[in-house]
């Protein structure tokens, strides 16, 4: 039973990682190579390919730096660092997770209040929805500077406005999964709310909303991986001093590319581990209250 | 008209258009095209009483253009300066938006197709992909302009990393809903594995792939404007953006957004439409027969 799990499932996965980190450790070789070249024929040096390659593997701003330099890199910058140091990533991503919280919290229950009232009044749904599905076409983030520049006009700074980003983004898709789920459940089941003489506020909490949970912790999946993105995003332009994206922005300006890989890898992990925490979080609900686990 | 009256006339009109959406509501007509007529009103009128709520708040209450200019205002910059906004889109639309969308979404779909081939790939490529999706892969940015310089070329390399993920997950899964049976029917018609994913496969999976195509049309948009911020030649849409927030022209922003707005909603229009004639088969369009 392990066994097969283990070459059906992780053996591929690991596979494809193996191939992923080899292909750019052979890139790191190739696009660092000009630079040592460079630098022998400054010295008047012939440099053979097996000198080339250690030298790019620890160059001081290499054009791709290896994997071995970026873990490097985030040890030095979580482990060995003090937590409230400014140097520390810790910090940095605390800073943007905060923001992502914050915003998808809000976003979520913005989503949730408005798909309640589009489910049950027709004309919200007539005159909203299609706004609400049009608005998912705009590229939203590309209003994000405005929206910092704006509240910091009038005195907000800090983490709100980076929030308020996020919690635009993370709505839209939680108010069209809970839309959705809403209005899941079959008219048979509505129809038997119906004979056993319901209130409406009945069907929703005893039919509508269980019925619902599984489209929200789906929804809820892709709200928090977008509020994530529209907390760094929101960094960037008020060229903030403290965030994942602010580490970006200087490592950018300073050429220090072992800095933004860092900044990356780190913004990736929080993603994967936010993702996997909404997931977990909604198994265990789903298992509680009696829903078999997808295969999916 | 003093502000105070524009805002009073604002906030009437608005209720008014409130009161006429839910009267159209509740009538539910045989006739097809007054329906469809009366779906689209609806939405039309909300959308224009809130244009008129904002116009009266801004103009009655005198709120400062850098908080929130008038939609009045923001249409006359847009009329006026219709040079640099086309020189913007063009850069950032026509140029990086364009050649990175085909490229990214052409090599997932390629890929896809060739993963399909082998269940061990397809096993370990599918989790890599559908976390690389979830990923802020728009970090990748400032890389992506240190190695490709300033001008479109950069942005199109971000577009290509933010679409090639979800155009894999999707076609990957599309190629997967054939049913046992449809398989077995061609077979029996002894069809060869490239007629079967040319004839069978690819139509079940076009449903899917046009998901991905419209989900990368706004993404890619999203990535060029946002790689912008990292560094352009002085011109581009987040170029603009960026560079009038900081001088505080807000209402070239808003004309900026709304280029984008307009170009994000025509294109996923576009691919709607393309969607509805290539999958006019599938059970969400078939229900809405002419």
């Amino acid at each position: 039973m392990m066994s097969e799990l283990f070459v059906k499932r992780v053996l591929p996965v690991v596979t494809v990682v193996m191939a992923i980190i080899a292909i750019w450790y052979a890139s790191a070789v190739f696009m660092n190579a000009p630079f040592e070249r460079d630098r022998a024929a400054r010295a008047d040096k012939t440099i053979t390919f097996s000198e080339i390659v250690p030298l790019t593997m620890n160059q001081d701003r290499p054009v791709l730096p290896t994997p071995h330099q970026v873990v490097t890199e985030i040890w030095k910058t979580t482990v060995e660092k003090k937590v409230t140091s400014k140097r520390s990533l810790i910090y940095h991503a605390w800073i943007t997770l905060s923001a992502t919280l914050a915003g998808f919290v809000m976003g979520t229950l913005l989503g949730i209040v408005l798909a309640i009232a589009i489910v049950h009044s027709k004309v919200m749904d007539k005159s909203m929805m299609p706004w609400v599905i049009t608005s998912q076409t705009i590229p939203i983030l590309a209003i994000a500077p405005m929206i910092i520049v704006v509240l910091n006009s009038v005195g907000i700074t800090g983490l709100f406005p980076k929030a308020v980003i996020s919690t635009y983004l993370s709505f839209f898709p939680v108010a069209v999964g809970m839309v959705k789920g809403l209005r899941s459940p079959e008219i048979m089941h509505l129809d038997l709310m119906k004979t056993y003489s319901a209130s409406p506020s009945q069907v929703f909490w005893m039919l509508r909303l269980p019925s619902a949970i599984p489209y929200l912790f789906a929804s809820m999946k892709v709200a928090i991986a977008i509020s994530l993105v529209g907390a760094i995003v929101g960094e960037l332009p008020t060229g903030a001093v403290a965030g994942l994206g602010a580490r970006l922005l200087a490592g950018s300006y300073y050429g220090q590319t072992v800095q933004i890989w860092s900044a990356l890898i780190s913004a990736a992990a929080l993603a994967a581990i936010l993702v996997a925490i909404v997931s977990l979080l909604g198994t265990w609900v789903n298992k509680r209250m009696g829903r078999r686990p997808e295969a999916a | 008209m003093s502000g105070l009256s524009i805002f009073i006339f604002s906030l009437v009109f608005w209720a008014t258009a409130w009161w006429l959406n839910t009267r159209l509501a509740r009538i539910t007509p045989r006739d097809d095209t007054i329906r469809r007529l009366i779906n689209l009103a609806i939405p039309v009128l909300f959308g224009a009483a809130l244009l008129i709520l904002w116009e009266g708040i801004t103009r009655g209450f005198d709120v400062p253009l850098v908080i929130l200019p008038a939609p009045s205002v923001i249409l006359e910059r847009f009329v006026n300066s219709t040079d640099i906004l086309w020189a913007d889109f063009q850069q950032t639309y026509l140029k990086a938006v364009i050649a990175g969308y085909v490229m990214g979404c052409g090599s997932g779909f390629i890929v896809a197709i060739l993963v399909d081939r082998s269940p061990f790939f397809k096993a370990g490529l599918m989790p890599v992909g559908n976390l690389m999706s979830a990923l802020p892969i728009i970090g990748i940015a400032p890389i992506m302009v240190m190695w490709f310089g300033f001008d479109w070329q950069s942005k199109a390399a971000v577009v290509v990393a933010m679409t090639f993920f979800p155009m894999l997950v999707n076609t990957v899964a599309g190629l997967q809903t054939t049913g046992a049976m449809e398989r077995d029917l061609m077979r029996t018609y002894a069809a060869s594995p490239t007629q079967m994913l040319l004839k069978l496969r690819l139509p079940m999976a076009m449903p899917f792939i046009f998901n991905a195509l419209k989900i990368n049309s706004t993404l890619a948009l999203i990535g060029a404007i946002v790689a912008e911020f990292f560094g352009t030649p002085t011109v581009g849409m987040g170029f603009r953006i960026s560079a009038e927030v900081g001088r505080l022209n807000m209402d070239m922003v808003w004309a900026e957004i709304f280029v984008a707005a307009l170009a994000g909603s025509l294109s996923y229009g576009a691919l709607a439409l393309a969607e509805r004639r290539v999958t006019f088969w599938h059970a969400s369009n078939r229900n809405r027969a002419t």
